[in-house]
């Protein structure tokens, strides 16, 4: 094929597989960054719109919102910032940051949304979307049990997706550049003529209904970019092209869903094959090549969903989690650290930071070193890059996963997963003192348990019940997972997503937890100090009194993180025994965003002294102000939690030090920090946020916010804005532990 | 007994000292210090407490952390002055040398220390104090000889140095002290650092917690800027 001239032969050339593309392909780079080129003038002009909508929009709080169009991958027509100096185009709607309304997920979500910015659906559409058209929150409102909505309702399960798009899910948007949309349409349709046949079974017919829709949906695909002027039936032939067909491909899936988190995937190898063949051929230079990716990130930058408030308050701001990956090893050792790794985290010195796209290097020790030092040196200047453990997921997941959201590997195109948001496990814990009455709204959740009635709490007594407990929890929960995810197959599938992905696609179920820390050190106070409930009338623990110390998570003491660790491995021992919707594989994360804050509010007082309402730490870090021994032992503290054989989606850790404290000199700092980071990621410890800020800077930042307009921070997964965060993140953000000495 | 068994008393330990010797370190607090400097701040140490930890839990504390050292990071042992703790201190660098682990002391040289101790040290961060007999006396309450017994082995056994000064306001602030130190320096050999800290106040909770008198209490905390422009006179 004359597009693929100038490229090494493979398996790719026989079957769609990037991946073998990229590695017969792709030329490592273990150089400096000196190469770097700054932005053009076309770039500036395209950036300062966006710069003075982006403005507007904060203020706002919504530019504007299509409200006669449901959402779809060809629903719009053709938008443009500034269409004579953008080299990479398309807009979700059509016009830059106008969202879209998918009203697929649930309408009542829509409602609120637009009711909270005073807008108003068309009422023909409103009139006859209502009337024929069932969404995937009406069908899982059908199917719930009242066990399931009382779980919700407490908040022992929260952040479901049953109400708005589940995400989580990469697409190969590659698959369009490298082999074209026809290419593509062919193959599946060849897998409905010739494979998905045979007894007619409810698996095979649902199959081949959803293949006949990625069909219509990498139509529709081609028809969407046709609007922009771009054939993309055939493969893209330069590195422009292949840029801009990728981009086309992740714009579908922007266009069509709402997913919580919509992540980009893996394309800096992928993306590096196009440009070195177009550099050697000198019809491209570096400072269009860097050109190219402004422009790509630009564009990224200014995905939106419409999300309510609630939803803003929860996960801070307006997350998209356009994560993307770079760097890694290929599974024989070798660097895939290419020039288009640095020319992607350029744009947060070209572009400023910012907290979109989810930059997310994936770490190996044996990385060169100059790409080690680069990185630390953008996180220190930037604070928007987090880390993950190449050399933990690359023997699971081989050379071709992407993160997905925050912390969830996949491979790219051959996975998926049904996201699970998260369960209370300190809640839980509470239950089992309160016999499964809920200790913020006295209601009865789980029947069977007796209240504990003891006046000193026994650990091996609140142990067994907690463990009991969490047999029931990880049972209502593995059923509210599996109602979502067929509700959300069969009213909201994500057909131009999964068409980027083989048909016979392996699945996880994710669940998740929230309160690790707090539970480990409740239990650690029970075990080692003595602790007292103070209960009310009806005899619910509502505040505890401890006498005597005991070990706390974050100290890397075994004692505590033992207690840690058996009680991840017993909930997902507990969730991994019951049936999955398709057979899909259960994993779990330790992260909560910036949930955490929601969570401890609606939480009350802990064993472990922690009172009623207050924050939980984020993720699977140590309770603010609890780690006594210095940064490093917090690290090694949660290094300790089992990735491989509990964990697989994640556990999320977030880093914070003051300059100061990190090195003397930048050249120390870089150093420094490059040790830290392998140090963890050696314990076979998988993800980590790093932030360089003082304390100083974010309480000036709160009090004089116009001051910081582009302060960003990491937070459990991803990045924000400091000024998108409510009063009470910010200060649980001010209060969780900064590493400085004195 | 098993020297493996031998306590020691242990103040509390830093996993993340970035700034108490090259690269990252495991800093050890030792309890115990004869020296009663003006602006200690950390009082806590003084005194020696019942000893809480044996030769293999410090040891094995200290190797937990090993994957972050990397190419020069290691331990510093600080306090307090460890020299104060000479036999457990022996035994423990002893074991650590065996794991090939960076050895730093920070310590004002007063304590017990012989050649075998010192071959294991790999780095020497001294507090200086003051080169003055009167002002080292007036600064630590102490005398100065064992200070400069234990500088002159440091030289004779070849021991890379840094030198750290404390600069108070209204004490030893002035452009002639420096040059004085200068000048001592530069009769040294193996010196690789040379800095001077400024003092702050931060300790000043600690005294009060500890029922014990500060002394620099109308003393404010030493501008860093001036100090950094003491430290390029030392410098030069």
């Amino acid at each position: 094929m004359e597009e693929w001239q100038g490229f090494q032969k493979g398996k790719w050339t026989q079957e769609i597989n990037v991946s073998n593309f990229i590695k017969t392909n792709y030329q490592s780079y273990n150089g400096s960054s000196d190469f770097l080129e700054k932005t053009t003038n076309k770039t500036d002009q395209v950036w300062q719109k966006c710069t003075s909508l982006l403005q507007q929009e904060l203020k706002k709080g919504v530019l504007d919102i299509d409200v006669t169009t449901a959402s779809g991958i060809n629903s719009y027509p053709a938008g443009y910032i500034d269409k004579e100096n953008e080299v990479i185009v398309g807009l979700q709607t059509d016009e830059p940051l106008k969202r879209i309304v998918n009203p697929y997920g649930g309408i009542r979500m829509v409602y609120s949304s637009l009711k909270a910015y005073n807008y108003k659906l068309d009422p023909t559409f409103e009139h006859y979307f209502k009337q024929f058209r069932k969404t995937h929150n009406d069908g899982v409102f059908d199917a719930y049990t009242e066990e399931i909505k009382k779980a919700r309702h407490v908040g022992l399960l929260t952040g479901l997706p049953d109400a708005y798009g589940r995400g989580r899910i990469i697409g190969d948007y590659r698959r369009v550049a490298l082999y074209g949309i026809d290419y593509l349409i062919s193959q599946k349709q060849k897998e409905l003529d010739y494979l998905l046949l045979g007894e007619m079974s409810e698996s095979i017919i649902r199959t081949r209904e959803e293949v006949s829709m990625q069909c219509r949906a990498l139509k529709e695909i081609k028809e969407m970019a046709l609007k922009y002027g771009y054939d993309i039936s055939k493969p893209a032939k330069t590195a422009k092209e292949a840029v801009q067909w990728l981009y086309f491909g992740y714009l579908a899936a922007v266009k069509e869903n709402n997913g919580a988190a919509m992540s980009l995937g893996r394309v800096d190898a992928f993306l590096d094959i196009y440009i070195e063949r177009d550099l050697e051929a000198g019809v491209l230079t570096e400072i269009e090549t860097q050109e190219l990716i402004d422009q790509f990130i630009i564009k990224l930058r200014l995905v939106r969903h419409l999300r309510t408030p609630d939803y803003d308050q929860l996960f801070s701001g307006d997350p998209t989690w356009v994560t993307c990956s770079i760097g890694g090893l290929t599974t024989e050792g070798d660097s895939l650290i290419t020039k288009t790794s640095y020319r992607l985290l350029h744009t947060l010195s070209n572009l400023d930071t910012a907290p979109e796209p989810n930059m997310t290097v994936l770490w190996s020790e044996k990385f060169p070193q100059t790409f080690k030092d680069y990185c630390a040196k953008m996180s220190i200047q930037t604070d928007a890059i987090q880390y993950e453990n190449d050399d933990l997921m690359r023997p699971i997941y081989g050379d071709d996963y992407a993160i997905a959201c925050c912390v969830s590997a996949m491979r790219v195109g051959l996975d998926m997963q049904f996201f699970g948001a998260r369960c209370n496990l300190a809640k839980a814990l509470l239950y089992s003192i309160n016999g499964g009455v809920d200790e913020m709204k006295n209601e009865l959740v789980f029947d069977g348990f007796e209240k504990m009635e003891d006046e000193i709490l026994d650990y091996n007594k609140v142990k067994k019940i907690y463990f009991k407990m969490l047999k029931e929890v990880a049972r209502v929960y593995a059923s509210a997972m599996n109602i979502i995810h067929y509700m959300h197959d069969k009213y909201a599938y994500e057909a131009g997503q999964m068409a980027l992905h083989n048909t016979d696609v392996h699945r996880y179920m994710a669940y998740g937890v929230a309160g690790l820390s707090v539970v480990a050190d409740s239990l650690s106070a029970i075990r080692y100090a003595k602790v007292k409930p103070i209960r009310n009338q009806d005899g619910i623990a509502i505040d505890f009194k401890i006498e005597g110390d005991f070990p706390k998570y974050g100290n890397d003491d075994d004692r505590v993180d033992e207690i840690a660790k058996e009680v991840l491995q017993t909930i997902f021992d507990e969730l991994k025994s019951h049936k999955t919707y398709r057979d899909a594989e259960p994993t779990m994360s330790v992260l909560t965003i910036t949930s955490n804050v929601v969570y401890g509010s609606k939480t009350g007082a802990t064993p472990d002294g922690r009172k009623a309402g207050v924050a939980f730490a984020p993720g699977a870090n140590p309770m603010h102000g609890r780690d006594e021994n210095g940064a490093l032992a917090s690290l090694n503290s949660v290094a300790k939690l089992d990735y491989e054989t509990c964990c697989k989606d994640g556990i999320s850790n977030t880093f914070s030090i003051v300059p100061e404290t990190l090195g003397k000199t930048m050249e120390d700092r870089i150093h420094n920090l490059v040790s830290i980071i392998d140090g963890y990621f050696h314990q076979k410890a998988h993800h980590l946020n790093v932030n360089v800020l003082t304390r100083e800077t974010l309480i000036d930042a709160m009090e004089h916010p116009d001051k910081y307009p582009l302060l960003t921070i990491r937070v459990s997964g991803y990045a924000v804005r400091f000024n998108r965060l409510s009063k009470k993140q910010q200060e649980e953000v001010i209060n969780r532990t900064f590493h400085e000495k004195m | 007994m098993k020297k493996c068994n031998l306590k020691g008393s242990i103040h509390s330990i830093e996993t993340l000292g970035l700034v108490d010797g090259p690269g990252i370190r495991v800093v050890v607090f030792f309890n115990g210090c004869k020296l009663r400097c003006l602006y200690c701040h950390n009082p806590e140490t003084w005194k020696i407490e019942k000893p809480n930890m044996t030769v293999s839990e410090l040891v094995d504390k200290i190797l937990r952390y090993q994957p972050y050292f990397q190419k020069n990071g290691g331990v510093t042992f600080s306090g307090g002055e460890p020299l104060l703790q000479f036999d457990y201190l022996l035994e423990v660098c002893k074991v650590l040398k065996k794991y090939n682990i960076h050895i730093a002391l920070d310590t004002a040289g007063v304590g017990n220390y012989n050649d075998k101790l010192l071959d294991l040290i790999d780095l020497v961060i001294f507090d200086v104090k003051a080169i003055k007999r009167q002002e080292y006396q007036d600064i630590t309450g102490y005398l100065i000889e064992n200070s400069l017994n234990f500088l002159k082995k440091c030289q004779e056994r070849d021991k890379k140095m840094w030198i750290r000064q404390v600069i108070v306001p209204g004490i030893n602030d002035t452009k002639e002290g420096i040059l004085e130190l200068k000048e001592f320096i530069s009769k040294l050999k193996n010196v690789e650092k040379v800095e001077l800290l400024p003092y702050h106040t931060m300790g000043i909770g600690k005294y009060k917690n500890l029922g014990l008198e500060y002394k620099l209490k109308d003393v404010a905390a030493m501008d860093q800027e001036r100090c950094r422009e003491l430290e390029k006179l030392l410098l030069e």
